[in-house]
């Protein structure tokens, strides 16, 4: 039993750490993980994305398009970029609140994001929506998205463990003073 | 033993300690850079850890510790290898007593380097033995392995990952601290007639080397790691030839399938030439996939012709394998499917995306290197100029709107790049861009080059306290080493004055009126002549409070937006936008609005 599951965003959204707390849940469940994700040049405002596996009997931690269970997208465009690589029924969990990439700035491109929900909407059948602004509103910082992101991607029962064993794994990995803050955001239901 | 969730090449300095390891030295490099990091972060006291200023510099020292019989690693990326070349090919004659690995990562696509050169080469040109890992947990094992051949052979030996290894992340087997191995190095034991290279010295050697590579050859036939798999259908007379990640995507396109035999190398030199022979008896065709070069490929020509085996080769030169760029699981599973004449599920007709907006990586917000841009930028305004970039996050001054990088190369050819164009074109204001590390590294020498050699151009040394493409790394300019020493900086004035640049500014790039008439000042002069633009990184700093809009006075020219393409300003329903998560507070746009519409933050003078 393998589960394949992709986290994309733009740089600076959290996505690293959010693909830690999957492994490092998957290691406390003694389950084989492995992950590989976008460094360097590329994390300066670009696209970026974490190949996670978990099961037995792995060989590389990328998987070919048509293999997700699961695509975690940061952002509305990114999701659609990766889409590719959702598996037949597999579902997604996206972020409806777009980022716009300094060149359409320039040029005055008119990017909203609804368009990718749309799009979202109609090619996916078991899709979730969060508008992670307001839930970060909500919750009262802008640095939670990723938390935000992952307790919805728990809640959707792909993953082999529950919100409480995150949560577990988180109060371990994060610093003690942002661990309430995070759990408010991984329980975040709406 | 115990089970760690590593980076491939977190698992890589891990593994080396394990092994022993007395030093390691390297310069920062992508995909190799957080091997050194994370050995200085494991380092329990017992190890000497160096960010050399260059790869050059890093070889030599590794050598000069294996020389004592101490075990150490150097650590850089494929295009460091060119700088470290010139002791390297020597050092392959000396060889060494303590083990000692060279650490080269390549870089498949390329993804973050100027070349897609294979490392496989300097092995079999060099004649060093290659080791060349296909996950995190073989990188683990096989770099321990490497420094037991490298001890044995008496040879330094190149450890070759690619990016999707190094970078690759999997919960591995890991030792013990009580399993690691202890090394204690003997000390330097005096032997001209051994350390000192001369021509006799080399003839003996290059002697010696070609036989100890036949018997590697026969010693790498048997290493577990060089291994056939059987076919699972055994009539079939196809087969495969693999190595390094695009071995992982083989297994996974075979699997649940009647897949074929298939060779992987993880020694590609010397070539496991007997193994290599058994795997070819009884097949037809062998589709040889790899990433970079031929190398599997050629050899296995090689070996058909020497061995007169009726077996058609293909790969890469017969166009059954993409010729460039790295391999994917989809393009692995493609060219196996084709070569098997398997049917690849029909790709059904989707509904077409909507146009996706394009991330190319920019500058930072509050990256002072697009004040600097910007300041010789306006000063040059209808001006005949060049603007040579170098290597690091500047080379992002190329994007627009700055459009500011004219040319770029490698690591420090700026400085005399921009001589050479200033002595065919006179009459251009030539300007050399180069980063504090980058201008450490490999830039000083072409700044003596420059001067001695009457050059007329400047010299601007972006100068942001830190290495910072690679992560922020400290440099000579910092004052910190990676053994926690707060040392006296190296300061660049002093060197530039050293070797002979008369005028030599520093000026802070974010004061902007004042940054625009010292380019002004200082290009006009003759000779060579340097500008330090001093700012610290900002991802380093804790920026001050964003800048803020007067929706009032803004008119919405977008100045601010057209002439700096930062990521902080944004368009919002017609209007220019501060974007709070991500400004800093720097100053430069309200520097460049005409109407004195942005402010909120502190002015510059």
């Amino acid at each position: 039993m393998q589960t394949n599951i992709l986290i994309c965003g733009v740089g600076g959204q959290g996505i690293v750490l959010a693909s830690k707390l999957i492994a490092a849940t998957a290691m406390e469940h003694e389950i084989p993980v492995m992950s590989a994700e976008t460094i360097g040049m590329a994390q300066k405002g670009g696209s970026v994305f974490s190949f996670l596996r978990l099961g037995e009997d792995l060989y590389c931690p990328m998987f070919p398009e048509k293999s997700a269970d699961l695509i975690i997208g940061f952002e509305p465009a990114e999701a659609v970029r990766m889409l590719p690589f959702l598996k037949d029924g597999g579902q997604i969990v996206v972020n409806t609140h777009p980022i716009m990439p300094v060149t359409a700035t320039l040029k005055g491109s008119d990017y909203t994001g609804l368009e990718m929900i749309d799009y979202l909407k109609k090619n996916v059948a078991k899709a979730a929506f969060i508008d992670g602004e307001s839930a970060c509103r909500d919750i009262g910082s802008p640095k939670v998205l990723n938390m935000i992101m992952l307790g919805e991607a728990v809640r959707r029962g792909v993953l082999p463990f529950t919100i409480d064993d995150i949560e577990a794994t988180m109060i371990r990995t994060v610093k003690p003073q942002f661990a309430e803050l995070n759990s408010k955001a991984l329980r975040y239901n709406k | 033993m115990h089970k760690e969730f590593l980076m491939g090449n977190a698992a890589i300095a891990r593994g080396a300690i394990a092994a022993g390891l007395n030093l390691v030295s390297g310069y920062p490099g992508t995909p190799s850079t957080e091997v050194l990091e994370t050995a200085a972060k494991s380092n329990n006291g017992s190890l000497y850890v160096e960010w050399s200023v260059n790869e050059k510099a890093a070889l030599e020292l590794g050598a000069g510790a294996a020389y004592c019989g101490a075990r150490s690693m150097v650590t850089m990326k494929q295009v460091g290898l060119n700088v470290a070349s010139d002791p390297l090919m020597s050092l392959a004659y000396i060889g060494v007593k303590g083990g000692m690995v060279i650490l080269v990562a390549d870089d498949p696509g390329p993804i973050s380097s100027q070349t897609e050169q294979d490392t496989r080469h300097f092995a079999s040109f060099s004649k060093l033995p290659c080791f060349d890992p296909s996950s995190v947990q073989e990188a683990y094992d096989m770099i321990q392995e490497a420094f037991e051949f490298s001890e044995k052979y008496g040879t330094p030996v190149l450890f070759r990952p690619t990016t999707r290894v190094c970078h690759g992340y999997a919960s591995i087997e890991v030792k013990d601290e009580a399993e690691y191995k202890i090394n204690k190095p003997e000390g330097f034991v005096k032997d001209s007639s051994k350390w000192v290279i001369f021509p006799r010295l080399s003839y003996n050697a290059h002697i010696r080397i070609e036989e100890r590579n036949a018997e590697l050859s026969k010693v790498f036939s048997d290493y577990g790691r060089n291994f056939i798999i059987s076919a699972k259908d055994s009539s079939s007379r196809k087969a495969i030839a693999t190595h390094g990640i695009s071995y992982t995507y083989t297994m996974e396109a075979l699997r649940d399938k009647a897949a074929p035999a298939v060779l992987k190398v993880s020694t590609p030199f010397p070539f496991p030439e007997q193994l290599a022979v058994e795997f070819l008896k009884d097949k037809d065709e062998v589709l040889c996939i790899e990433e970079l070069d031929p190398i599997i490929e050629r050899e296995l020509i090689y070996i058909c012709g020497k061995y007169q085996l009726p077996v058609k080769i293909l790969g890469k030169l017969t166009h059954n394998v993409k010729t460039a760029g790295e391999n994917t699981c989809a393009s692995v599973a493609a060219d196996i499917a084709q070569f098997m004449g398997w049917e690849l599920p029909a790709a059904q007709p989707s509904d077409e995306p909507p146009a996706l907006p394009v991330r190319p990586p920019v500058l930072c917000a509050g990256c002072p290197h697009r004040a600097s841009f910007f300041a010789v930028k306006e000063a040059m305004k209808g001006k005949k100029s060049v603007f040579c970039g170098d290597i690091g996050c500047y080379t992002l001054g190329n994007a627009m709107p700055l459009d500011m990088v004219d040319t770029c190369l490698c690591m420090g050819a700026g400085v005399n790049i921009t001589q050479g164009i200033g002595k065919i074109e006179p009459d251009t204001n030539c300007f050399a861009f180069v980063g504090d590390s980058t201008f450490f590294a490999s830039a000083i020498t072409g700044a003596v080059n420059a001067v001695y050699n009457q050059a007329d151009m400047t010299l601007v040394v972006l100068d942001n306290s830190t290495t910072a493409m690679t992560g922020h790394q400290p440099h000579p300019g910092t004052g910190r080493t990676m053994m926690g020493q707060v040392v006296d900086k190296v300061s660049i004035q002093e060197v530039l004055k050293g070797v002979g640049v008369k005028t030599v500014e520093t000026v802070d790039p974010l004061k902007l009126d004042e940054a625009i008439e010292c380019v002004k000042r200082v290009s006009a002069e003759k000779g060579v002549k340097a500008i330090v633009f001093k700012s610290p990184c900002a991802v380093l700093i804790k920026g001050k409070s964003p800048a803020v809009i007067d929706s009032d006075k803004c008119t919405g020219c977008k100045r601010c937006i057209k002439t700096l393409g930062c990521p902080g300003i944004v368009m919002h329903d017609g209007k220019p936008a501060i974007e709070n998560s991500l400004c800093t507070g720097c100053g430069l746009c309200s520097q460049v609005c005409p109407f004195d519409a942005i402010g909120g933050v502190e002015n510059a003078d």
